[in-house]
């Protein structure tokens, strides 16, 4: 079990898919200027790379070698297919604010790197632990930098105001702050991830690398 | 056994102690160490870093001090309490005791909050990774102040100090080491954080935002025109500044950079001291014109109409371009940078022309952001270390050629 534990755990620290591997940097960087989004996004990746993850490895005797990418990009397809659609049954706001981010979840490295190195040498429930835990880790690092882009870029969590009204200068508002602007811009993500990788080797030294 | 001594055996004491830095710090600007070489050959030179940096600052301090004048001129003149200054730079309505007071008691705040936020964060740094507090934030702390708008809120200023020197500078390992200049980083945080406050009609003019709501509330019968003269001809709107008011500075802007003339004299001084590479500012002063010659003759063979939102950049007579916005200003204090500009004589051509070339060129196409100065250099500032590598390069293919031509 303990073995087993830490292909959930890992990812969520030491191997954590965006700040170590620096994959799916682009979903990442794209839609976490709203906490909301983050979140979905980051529930779709975990259903996604979960059930990818099972049956990938299910299948991982019987796919032939040469045509592995195309399998994988099948599968992937269809689980991608499958959210979208549940997304624009259920929630078709948010589903119109991803936009084209969901559809582009098929090109996410992460999803396609844990089917390479893992799913297609490992069994259905390991794998299935496997992927659950990448997803989280992916999942852990949006919903960090979507927290902060919100808050310091709208003022909001979840869409509630949380500092006051900026029109009606109520709150913290009230005392002359003001949102900035530049954190509801794809490059202070950047600067977001690359602090939180920042903090995580200065607490880890064994991470750093020349 | 003198204080020089007394400090340097207090600094050998205390070799060990986590709080050392910020002494030696303070200790090497005040007094020159007791730790030069005693014997042996060596090459001697007055400038070490320090002596750099505060002959940068000299030549920003006329640009200072004028500021100071120039806002409170501007906010006097924009409340309708003085009539426009007809004798240019030397006319005594703008050197008043008033005028100077209003500038000082805003632009004072700006300088201080500008060095206590960078030099902690500096020190702070110093002290977490044991080395020498450098001396890099005494120009940029300078800059600072000299390049945003009169009214930005301290809190504003600090978070951009903050933002600027942990992530321009100390990421990339401290002075010297920084890829992007770092004062121009903290404008262009100011600058997309918090648009409203860089750009637009009311921040130029100290006190022109609450006396525009006054306005609005029908408190006078009043206007108010803060605008810049880049913004007003973005706008397609005239401009009613003579020439030679552009020159001395006359004219509303960020706080240093209204004046031509003093930061002529200032890149002069700079020149002489063989410390600013004129090679850079005479390039970006030559890529300017090429640019403003080209869309002078777009809009003269008649390419580009009236109604075009271009047009009022455009056909800008193509010299203007160097008196109006922060041209001058970015090209003789912050392209010049010794750290990220390009290092050798020829990339230094291509490097400045680039600045100048591509600041006429957002300056025109992108009327929202008028100023392209801050983001021409920041985008030469990442193109240099490439530059230079393409002209060593070039160097050792030519070498080569001729070595391989005389075994031949």
């Amino acid at each position: 079990m303990g073995k087993d534990s830490r292909l959930i755990l890992d990812p969520l620290t030491d191997d954590n898919p965006i700040t170590i591997q620096v994959l799916g940097i682009c979903s990442a960087l794209a839609i976490t200027a709203q906490l909301k989004a983050s979140l979905v996004m980051a529930i779709s990746v975990i259903f996604v790379l979960g059930i990818g993850n099972v049956v990938i490895s299910l299948m991982r005797n019987i796919i032939p070698s040469k045509i592995r990418i195309i399998v994988q990009l099948t599968v992937v397809a269809a689980l991608v297919i499958i959210v979208d659609q549940v997304l624009k049954a259920f929630s078709y706001q948010l589903s119109k604010e991803l936009g084209a981010f969901i559809g582009l979840i098929i090109t996410n490295c992460i999803i396609m790197g844990r089917f390479e190195a893992f799913a297609l040498g490992n069994g259905p429930w390991r794998s299935f632990l496997d992927g659950i835990g990448n997803a989280l880790g992916y999942g852990v690092i949006l919903i960090i930098v979507g927290f902060f882009r919100e808050l310091l870029g709208s003022g909001t969590l979840f869409g509630f105001p949380v500092l006051g009204d900026p029109i009606a200068k109520t709150g913290l508002y009230s005392t002359g702050y003001e949102n900035n602007g530049f954190m509801l811009l794809a490059p202070m993500a950047l600067i977001v991830v690359g602090i939180i990788i920042w903090v995580q080797r200065s607490r880890n030294k064994a991470l750093i690398e020349d | 056994m003198g204080l020089k001594q007394n400090l340097h055996n207090f600094r050998q004491k205390n070799k060990d102690k986590k709080w050392l830095p910020a002494f030696s710090a303070i200790h090497t600007f005040l007094f020159l160490p007791n730790e030069t070489t005693h014997n042996g050959t060596h090459i001697k030179a007055a400038d070490d870093l320090k002596r750099t940096m505060n002959t940068v600052i000299m030549a920003m301090v006329p640009c200072l001090i004028f500021g100071m004048f120039n806002a409170g001129y501007q906010h006097h003149l924009a409340f309708g309490e003085i009539t426009q200054a007809t004798g240019g730079f030397f006319s005594s309505e703008f050197w008043t005791m008033d005028n100077f007071l209003v500038g000082f008691w805003k632009v004072i705040p700006l300088v201080i909050v500008s060095y206590v936020v960078g030099l902690a964060i500096e020190i702070l740094f110093a002290i977490k990774n044991s080395h020498e507090v450098e001396e890099g934030y005494l120009v940029t702390g300078m800059l600072v102040p000299l390049i945003v708008p009169i009214d930005t809120p301290l809190w504003m200023l600090a978070v951009a100090v903050a933002f600027g020197v942990v992530i321009g500078k100390e990421v990339f390992g401290g002075t010297g080491m920084n890829i992007l200049n770092p004062a121009l980083t903290i404008r262009a945080f100011l600058f997309f954080a918090y648009p409203t406050w860089m750009s637009g009609d009311k921040v130029w003019v100290h006190g022109a935002d609450p006396r525009v709501q006054d306005i609005a509330a029908g408190a006078t019968p009043d206007v108010i025109s803060g605008e810049t003269i880049l913004g007003s001809l973005a706008q397609n709107k005239g401009v009613g500044y003579e020439i030679m008011d552009m020159f001395y500075g006359l004219i509303p802007g960020s706080v240093g950079e209204t004046s031509t003339l003093l930061i002529l004299l200032g890149g002069l001084f700079l020149i002489f001291a063989k410390i600013g590479s004129w090679r850079i500012m005479l390039s970006s002063v030559l890529g300017a014109l090429v640019m403003g010659l080209i869309f002078n003759g777009v809009v003269d063979a008649g390419w580009i109409g009236e109604s075009s939102k271009f047009h009022g950049l455009m056909s800008t007579t193509f010299w203007h371009h160097l008196l109006i916005g922060g041209f001058a200003f970015g090209t003789v204090f912050m392209a010049t940078d010794p750290v990220t500009a390009s290092q050798t004589n020829k990339g230094k051509w291509i490097y400045g022309f680039l600045i100048g070339f591509i600041s006429i060129m957002i300056r025109v196409f992108n009327p929202a952001y008028p100023e392209g100065v801050m983001l021409a250099i920041l985008l030469m500032n990442v193109f240099a270390p490439t530059i230079d590598h393409y002209v060593v390069q070039g160097n050792v293919k030519k070498r080569m050629k001729r070595v391989k031509a005389k075994v031949a």
